[in-house]
């Protein structure tokens, strides 16, 4: 109804807001006398963060001599400005000084000592603002270091900055000035009038408002007038608020010229308005027009303290101290040093402070005029705080609530809300100091609310781990089931139907019991030819036979065994060749037991028996060929040093066929021999040509595999002499096979085999420093205080890193191992279960060729016994070949057996 | 040079808690003056008594709480006590009536629950709630106006000595009540034929009524207390009286009988023990005015000031949790 009233009488469209107070305004002392320059001092301080946002990141060097106008440090992120020099001068240091901050706290500023030659750095003034576009002339006044004048210091070019879909309704220009004292734009306005409009129609280009307001209190006529006269005829409209503190608060103000209120916790352009204050216009003004970016400001000194009180127009980190020595302070006098205004100034302890950007005014006060706050006394609920203030707050229920730290309640009585404007305090009878109660309060709910956010970091981090550490395990867990169900399948692929620890203990069992039957058999017969009975020879084939069974299940035991705990996914086809070669190998080995025996009785199938044998034995041949190559091919493809590799895998080859080619003849040639047939002389000379031929080959082969390396020191010439015709063909093989062997390869496997060990060291030391910086990580996780976010986050980065390194170490180690395997492959035309497959074999063979010879030495014909000590000879070189091979093998590539 | 660290506001009011009870203090004196003249000096008494008597209570308790003693006894909140239980208190009463009373104001009703700001009902009420309920006919023997008694006599009575019963006399609200509905009984008597409302206590409460106003207009107290006190007293004794004006007495001699304005200007408006916003104390005080109309109409007591400001005191955090105002910026709906 009053409103109603007031907007009848009042020609100017003016609401109202609730609350307020009428302090003593005090401003007669310092409005009467004209803007002055202000002192150019022996140092100007200016502190990068003078206004509101990131602090502005300096450009210039301690010594760097800078011109005035110059920019000195450069915004850094959005919401931030430039600092440029106030004047031409040195920059003496750049270091932390005490600020303006209500704390008292130090800031890193740029010291300039002054030369007094107040000389230029080349201006730009824009003669044509539109030319340039809003764009332009934000980044303009980003880099003319433009923030708000009037209080927080907000940078202009952020607020000025719209979104797409942003319209303002009115743009409000701030110059109530209601705080008492100050008259910093009163005089403003008074004088520069028209600086002011053209900086506002700047403000209406970038912001393109519906209306464009000015309030101002009716406590300043005179710059009311000037103001409106500078408006005249212009869209600017002049609103007269009556006087009423704090009628210039942000929010009072659009209250009192549009009627609005700015939602809790949104900003105004959320209901399109964007106030600004008057002496941010007319720095505006400066910036685009003159060229001049903020590098000063009209500052009020006034107070009792002060002679000469009044506005002085002040080089930004003129030092305060400085400032009321230019205006005359008594330093005796001096009891309270207020930046700002009474109301929501703060003291200053240390008048080494600089004047900043939004320091409009200083109170040196003498302790009479603004005294020591009387004690508190208790609240007596008269209320007035909440009829003072302007948020419509209860403000002695905040207090309440403050008092007993019951934030919760202070924050359902809209605590955040309160504007700190100092109404409540002010007219509080007890003296109690609400807004610092407020502030406490603020402070803790902030705290609060980042412990809070704290906690739920902990959580979700705590989440985290828990994923994380559980997905490690199934990951593990899985890994694990893989291998088994490899291996599974392996066994399975290998040895029909599966059955992994058992089947391998039935194996056991199996082959134990073959193994003491041919025993106990061996040792029958070897009674019955003491005895020389007449089914000697019966039971020592029969024992024969037991052996082979014997050796077939060791062969198989060792198989399963050898592929169980591997966990390298070998080819079916593989295992099954491989089982099939031992199957024909052994029928071959009973077959040829069963000829002999037959010969031994010259049976009449003998021949056909033996006939049999040999194709045995030649399937067998071309089944071990057959799966040769196929181990050769299947893992080969990343096999370097093909060349040499192929080379000895051809020579073994050869090797084996001839001997067994040699096998054949021999075999034939006794049987010829025994029943007496001409040829027979004929097939012995051909079996020795062919034994000669597999001789020749083998030593290559040795020659070839000595060239390599590790093998070194332990040549075969011993057997080869032996070879009474191996000699002559032996010694052209080796000067064959001198030029074949790779001769880089030593010193590349011995490369290797350093790099290996170093690589092993790398990875466990890794390894090791991972599991640390974990663990260290869990701890810092399981007592994480919210500051070591940082610190977590760090040491978390840490740890993925030393597990990468770790992991990267295990590859490379893996990758090495591999490529040694691959060599072995390569050289040997076999892996390295194979080699040792084939050294066991190759032992057994000639464990049983030694048996078979030293069981006939007093029986047998002197041929026989040639011929099987030939055998033996040769099956003792293969098993020191084989077991030379292996040997090297896994010495020459650094491995230790159990890598796998 | 030591500059003054404080935080803002750095100019503050110059009044303080102490200046406020001196101020209340002083606006009661034209109804002490009052009182003296037409009840004689047992009131000056009863005041001076009972001041004595509560700045010795809460002296010894404020120092019994470890609080410092004449810190606290500068804000003048005890005295304000005092005074107003002592201008409550019949003239007739003997010295141990304030004493009690006061005693119990201070000690139970105030420092036991915290003192100053703490205490949820008025003490000086509590205090006289208290008496009126134990010794009722001590409470209730009121001395005719314009007949007070001698000062010697005043003090002899103040002392105990002397029977009450020889000067005793009823007010208008007793005589009212007990021929209310008998047209002819109620104009004989003359108690009740004053300018205003019945002889004496109209000067009484006009009195306290300039007092009020005083404070008011150093804005010691809000109107919002004492309008809507007066209205719910004066609102529904009009509406009454029009309907029967033989059974229900006017809206004037309402206003200016027993403890009205006392109650309006003085009493509801203790800031302690009255809701908090100027909309809750609106519905306070026109609840306390509308309560002391159904007691003196249908109550047992001839008067109800102390009862009906206890009970609004009970439900001052009620009346406070509706009437919440809006705060800037919580337009719309609030959780």
């Amino acid at each position: 109804m009053l409103g109603l009233f007031r907007k009848a009488r009042q020609p100017t469209l003016v609401f109202d807001f609730p609350g307020g107070v009428h302090p003593p305004e005090h401003k007669d002392r310092s409005n009467g006398t004209p803007i002055q320059p202000g002192p150019l001092p022996a140092q100007l301080v200016l502190p990068l963060n003078m206004h509101l946002g990131a602090p502005a990141k300096p450009c210039v060097g301690a010594g760097d001599r800078v011109l005035k106008g110059e920019k000195i440090a450069e915004p850094v992120g959005a919401v931030s400005a430039a600092l440029h020099a106030p004047t031409s001068g040195t920059v003496v240091a750049i270091g932390p000084r005490p600020i303006q901050h209500p704390s008292g706290l130090d800031a890193l500023c740029i010291v300039i000592e002054p030369d007094g030659e107040e000389r230029w750095v080349e201006r730009r003034p824009v003669a044509d603002p539109a030319a340039l576009g809003p764009d332009g002339l934000v980044a303009l006044l980003r880099d003319a270091g433009v923030a708000g004048l009037g209080g927080a210091g907000f940078p202009t070019a952020v607020k000025v900055t719209l979104g797409d879909h942003q319209r303002v309704a009115q743009l409000i220009i701030n110059a109530v000035e209601c705080e008492p004292y100050i008259t910093a734009d009163d005089r403003l306005m008074r004088e520069r009038a028209d600086e002011i409009v053209a900086g506002i129609r700047l403000l209406q280009y970038l912001l393109n408002p519906q209306d464009t307001l000015i309030g101002i209190e009716d406590n300043k006529p005179e710059a009311i007038a000037a103001i409106r006269s500078a408006c005249a005829g212009s869209d600017i409209q002049v609103r007269v608020v009556p006087t009423k503190y704090p009628s210039g608060g942000e929010k009072q103000l659009i209250q009192l010229l549009t009627g609005k209120e700015v939602p809790s916790g949104a900003i105004p352009a959320q209901c399109g308005v964007v106030c600004q204050n008057v002496g941010t216009a007319w720095a505006i003004k400066r910036a685009v027009h003159d060229g001049e970016p903020l590098i000063r400001r009209v500052t009020t000194v006034t107070g009792d303290a002060v002679a000469r009180p009044g506005n002085y127009e002040t080089l930004l980190g003129t030092p305060v101290r400085d400032l009321l020595r230019h205006a005359g302070v008594d330093g005796e006098r001096l009891g309270r040093l207020v930046m700002g205004g009474p109301m929501m100034g703060f003291t200053l302890h240390d008048p080494a402070v600089p004047v900043v950007k939004t320091s409009n005014c200083l109170i040196a006060a003498t302790a009479e005029e603004l005294p020591e706050p009387p004690p508190e006394q208790a609240c007596i609920r008269c209320g007035a705080c909440a009829e003072s203030c302007p948020a419509s707050l209860l403000p002695q229920q905040l207090y309440w609530y403050a008092k007993s730290d019951d934030f919760e309640r202070a924050q359902r009585h809209d605590l955040m809300d309160c504007i700190e404007c100092g109404a409540c305090a002010y007219v509080c009878p007890s003296h109690i100091p609400l807004v610092q109660y407020y502030r406490y309060a603020k402070g803790e709910i902030r705290h609060q609310a980042a412990e809070q956010l704290k906690a739920d970091r902990a959580r979700e981090r705590f989440e985290a781990r828990q994923a994380r550490l559980e997905k490690e395990r199934e990951e593990k867990e899985a890994r694990r089931r893989a291998r088994l169900e490899a291996n599974r399948q392996k066994q399975a692929a290998a040895q029909a139907p599966a059955g992994d620890d058992n089947r391998l203990a039935d194996l056991k069992k199996a082959v134990g019991k073959a193994s003491s039957t041919y025993k106990a058999a061996v040792k029958a017969a070897k009674t019955a030819e003491a005895q020389e009975a007449d089914n000697a020879a019966e039971l020592r084939a029969r024992a024969d036979q037991l052996k082979a069974e014997a050796d077939r299940l060791k062969a198989e035991l060792r198989d399963a065994k050898a592929g169980a705990p591997a966990a390298a996914p070998t080819a079916d086809p593989l295992a099954d060749l491989k089982k099939a070669v031992t199957e024909a190998s052994s029928a071959y080995k009973a077959a040829v037991r069963d000829a002999k025996a037959a010969e031994a009785e010259e049976a009449g199938d003998a021949a056909e028996r033996r006939a049999e044998a040999d194709r045995l034995k030649a399937e067998a041949d071309r089944l071990k060929a057959e799966l040769r190559e196929a181990k050769a091919n299947a893992p080969a493809a990343g096999a370097p040093a093909a060349a040499p590799t192929d080379q000895l895998a051809d020579l073994k080859k050869a090797v084996g066929e001839a001997s067994s080619a040699y096998k054949v003849a021999v075999k034939a040639a006794k049987a010829a021999e025994a029943e007496g047939t001409d040829n027979a002389h004929e097939l012995r000379a051909k079996a020795d040509t062919l034994k000669a031929e597999a001789d020749r080959l083998k030593a290559e082969l040795r020659d070839a595999k000595a060239a390599n390396p590790g093998a070194a020191v332990k040549p075969a010439p011993a057997p080869a002499g032996k070879t009474p015709d191996g000699t002559p063909a032996a010694t052209p093989a080796t000067e064959e096979a001198s030029p074949t062997p790779p001769t880089a390869d030593p010193e590349a496997a011995a490369k290797r085999q350093k790099r290996l060990k170093a690589l092993k060291t790398a990875y466990n030391m890794a390894h090791k420093q991972y599991k640390e910086a974990h663990a260290a990580l869990e701890r810092a996780e399981r007592d994480a205080g919210d500051d070591d976010q940082e610190r977590l986050d760090a040491l978390a980065a840490k740890v993925d890193k030393l597990k990468a390194k770790a992991n990267h170490c295990r590859d490379a180690l893996n990758a090495l191992v591999e490529e040694a395997k691959a060599d072995i492959r390569a050289h040997t035309g076999k892996n390295l279960k194979t080699l040792k497959l084939e050294a066991a074999r190759a032992e057994s063979a000639l464990r049983q060729k030694a048996d078979e010879l030293a069981r006939l030495r007093d029986t047998a014909d002197a041929d026989t016994l040639e011929t099987l000590d030939a055998e033996v000879r040769a099956l003792d070189e293969e098993a020191q070949v084989a077991r030379r091979a292996l040997k090297q093998a896994v010495e020459e590539q650094g491995l230790v057996e159990d890598d796998q | 040079m030591s500059l003054i660290n404080a935080p803002s506001p750095h100019t503050r009011e110059r009044t303080d808690t102490g200046a406020v009870m001196r101020r209340v203090i002083l606006a009661t004196l034209p109804g002490l003056a009052v009182l003296v003249w037409q009840f004689g000096a047992g009131v000056l008494f009863n005041v001076l008594w009972a001041a004595a008597v509560a700045l010795a209570c809460e002296a010894l308790f404020l120092r019994a709480r470890g609080k410092p003693v004449g810190f606290y006894l500068r804000d003048g909140s005890a005295l304000v006590t005092a005074v107003l239980l002592g201008l409550a208190l019949p003239p007739t009463a003997p010295w141990w009536l304030p004493l009690i009373g006061v005693a119990f104001a201070i000690v139970v009703a105030k420092q036991l629950y915290g003192g100053l700001g703490m205490n949820p009902f008025n003490p000086a009420m509590v205090g006289y709630v208290l008496l009126l309920i134990s010794f009722p006919v001590a409470m209730t023997q009121w001395i005719a106006p314009g007949q007070a008694p001698a000062p010697a006599d005043s003090l002899a009575l103040f002392l105990g000595q002397t029977p009450a019963d020889a000067f005793s006399g009823a007010t208008p609200l007793d005589t009212f009540r007990t021929w209310a509905g008998d047209a002819g009984a109620l104009a004989e008597h003359g108690i009740l034929q004053g300018v205003l409302a019945g002889r004496g206590w109209q000067w009484v409460n006009l009195a306290f009524l300039v007092g009020g106003l005083y404070l008011l207009a150093r804005r010691v107290i809000g109107w919002h207390i004492p309008v809507a006190f007066l209205a719910g007293l004066g609102v529904p004794a009009l509406i009454a009286h029009q309907i029967d004006a033989a059974r229900f007495a006017g809206p004037l001699f309402h206003l200016f009988s027993g403890g009205a304005m006392l109650g309006a200007f003085f009493i509801a408006t203790d800031p302690v023990s009255a809701a908090t916003s100027r909309l809750g104390r609106f519905i306070q005080a026109l609840l306390i005015g509308v309560l002391i109309w159904v007691i003196r109409t249908f109550g047992g007591y001839p008067d109800a000031v102390a009862f009906a400001v206890l009970l609004l005191n009970l439900a001052a955090p009620f009346i406070d949790y509706y009437t919440r105002p809006r705060a800037y910026g919580h337009k719309g709906a609030r959780s």
